[in-house]
């Protein structure tokens, strides 16, 4: 054990970094696309369900033949890894953002617009506030989802944990998996613990009581 | 302040459907409150979803103080009327001070224009200032319907527009909250259209009840009138038995219960020729009238026996002090009038002060017994007062 840190513990402290990194930057591109798509998508709900269906199709096929994919597009390298992480970020959160946005309560859409609300203020002051507690969760889905799979960007030289994994099954060393596949799952851990404090500090007030006492 | 002219609304689904609203006119004055009312789906909501744009008009306009609507940008439009929902649609993630003066946050006002509308306004409806800072779900429901009234009227629009706002609550809390509600109209001078299920609440709040059927408006006119005269048998329904022979002694008139005989002597009439009549009609007194038939005044036996040798003819010896009532005045005020005097009967009489009728003592115990099927407490109240 102290015999594989003074030998790895450098370089796990890097590929874990760089692990957190390419999951993280795949997870902030995936937030930035698909929360506006989501909100978009509320606003054509005639095609919404179908456009829905279709981007759920792209994440059935296996995430090695996707990154195996990528390398003829984008080449090698962290850049592809993140964007191949990405797109499977955008499903569950796209769905959860256009499924909060879409339940919120009409009536209450309805004062708001009565009273004057142009639809960029309702989005702003009443949707994303009262879709916040299911568009956190497909957020926090996404990122526990990406962070094991974070571990196949080293297939395509992204780098991160996954390079203890694969080094270790083709060198037949258990405890180079092992150095993998750990903190990679305490990281997924910690990041779904903290998303789950930053939720609640986000969640408005109003709601955070009213879904205690329902 | 509002005008709808020829409004049509057809909703597209379905080719040729029947429209929601058919060929609505009407105008509100300024200050006036005014009832939409009639069964589910005739019509209310449309009506008045139409006036602050949240649905289109088919055809026909609809102005706001003289400028067609569809001129107007809707946001700024919707700012500028209040609107209270059915469903009260309170933000529950915003307190209620945040609430009550959204309208005025969309319109930036500062935070102390706010904070200062927030507090006037919840002493408005007698809630303490500690509840500006709660939200929506740590108030009762007649609470929340309160906040709903006076999110409507944070920024002072001069309109506002309330869809069925008191529906959902018990009696008791709706009904304090009507009495609330039309005090403060009537403080502050709002054009109100209020759409309700409720015919007594209808009466109650409004000064212009408007009946609907079908998209068409069968009656608009005040309560009295529509009690008075429904316009046809949907409106006597829709109002119902009971109610009518309740607002009976409310809105009778004198023409409508008077005896239409009574009996007079002319002013030129000789004592003589009075007394002969008195005892032909087995009265004691008549009532004077000129050959116009307009009334003089009234002779009794007294009188005659008094003036018998003094007097040629009854002109002379008439008390011209007559107290009479107009056959459209109310009946209930006549009765009260003739039960405080202790009189026997007062003559009813026209605007150009002829004689048309009269209403005894008698025809008063027909009245009293409807009243007491109608069960009406006003005019046993004044018998008793009488006696
Ligand atoms: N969005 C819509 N699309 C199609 N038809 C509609 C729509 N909204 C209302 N209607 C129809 O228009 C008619 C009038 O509806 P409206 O909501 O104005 O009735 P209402 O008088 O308010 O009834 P209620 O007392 O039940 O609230 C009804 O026949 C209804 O089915
Ligand atoms: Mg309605």
């Amino acid at each position: 054990m102290m015999a594989f840190f003074s030998e790895h513990g450098m370089e796990l402290i890097v590929k874990t970094w760089e692990h957190l990194f390419i999951s993280g930057a795949a997870i902030l591109l995936g937030v930035l696309v698909a929360v506006p798509l989501g909100v978009l998508f509320t606003r054509i709900p005639q095609i919404a369900d179908r456009l829905i269906s279709f981007i759920g199709i792209l994440q059935t096929i296996p995430s090695l033949a996707i990154l195996a994919f990528f390398i003829p597009l984008i080449g090698v390298g962290k850049i592809p890894a993140i964007i191949a992480l990405f797109v499977y970020s955008l499903l569950p959160i796209l769905r959860n953002t256009y499924t909060g946005v879409k339940d919120v309560d009409g009536h209450v859409l309805e004062a708001g617009k009565g009273m004057g609300m142009n639809n960029w203020e309702s989005i702003i002051k009443i949707e994303l506030p009262l879709a916040l507690p299911v568009i956190m969760a497909g957020i926090r889905l996404s990122t526990v989802y990406l962070i094991g799979w974070a571990a196949l960007a080293a297939f395509i030289g992204g780098g991160g944990l996954g390079d203890f994994i694969f080094d270790g099954m083709n060198l037949y060393q258990p405890d180079l998996i092992v150095a993998g596949t750990i903190p990679a799952t305490i990281l997924a851990l910690l990041a779904n613990w903290l998303l789950s404090i930053i939720e609640r500090k986000l969640t408005p007030k109003g709601l955070m009581k009213s879904y205690q006492t329902s | 302040m509002l005008e709808f002219k020829h409004v049509t609304k057809r909703y597209n689904n379905g080719g040729d459907k029947e429209a929601a609203v058919k060929d609505l006119n009407l105008t509100i004055n300024k200050g006036e409150f005014v009832c939409f009312i009639g069964p589910s789906g005739c019509g209310k909501t449309t009506t008045m979803k139409m006036v602050n744009r949240l649905i289109d008009i088919t055809e026909g306009t609809i102005s706001v103080n003289g400028e067609d609507i569809t001129k107007q940008d809707p946001v700024s439009l919707r700012r500028s009327i209040g609107y209270v929902i059915q469903q009260i649609g309170l933000m529950p993630h915003m307190t209620i001070k945040e609430n009550i003066v959204l309208v005025g946050t969309l319109l930036k006002w500062s935070q102390e224009k706010k904070d200062e509308r927030a507090k006037e306004l919840i002493k408005l409806v007698g809630l303490p200032e500690e509840y500006l800072d709660k939200y929506p779900h740590e108030l009762s429901g007649g609470q929340q319907q309160r906040i709903g009234v006076l999110r409507a009227l944070a920024v002072n629009p001069p309109l506002i527009l309330m869809d069925e706002p008191f529906g959902a609550l018990d009696p008791i809390t709706r009904d304090s909250l009507q009495e609330e509600f039309k005090k403060l109209q009537k403080e502050l001078n709002k054009t109100i259209v209020f759409v309700t299920h409720d015919m007594d609440e209808a009466l109650k709040l409004a000064d212009k009840v408007v009946i609907m059927r079908d998209g068409e408006v069968v009656q608009a006119d005040t309560p009295d009138e529509i009690l008075r005269n429904p316009a046809n048998e949907f409106v006597e329904e829709f109002l119902g038995k009971d109610r009518l022979i309740q607002a009976r002694p409310d809105v009778t008139t004198v023409q409508q219960i008077m005896g239409s005989s009574p009996v007079t002597v002319n002013a030129g009439e000789s004592l003589k020729g009075a007394i002969s009549k008195m005892r032909q009609e087995r009265v004691d007194s008549l009532l004077v009238v000129d050959e116009n038939n307009t009334l003089q005044g009234m002779v009794d036996v007294e009188m005659v026996d008094l003036h018998w040798k003094k007097a040629e003819n009854v002109e002379e010896i008439m008390d011209t002090e007559v107290f009479s009532v107009s056959k459209d005045s109310l009946l209930r005020d006549a009765v009260h009038k003739i039960l405080r005097r202790g009189l026997k009967y007062v003559p009813v009489v026209d605007e150009s002060h002829k004689l048309v009728g009269i209403v005894t003592r008698a025809s008063l115990a027909d009245i009293v017994y409807d009243t007491i099927w109608g069960d009406g407490l006003e005019i046993e109240e004044a018998v008793a007062a009488s006696q």
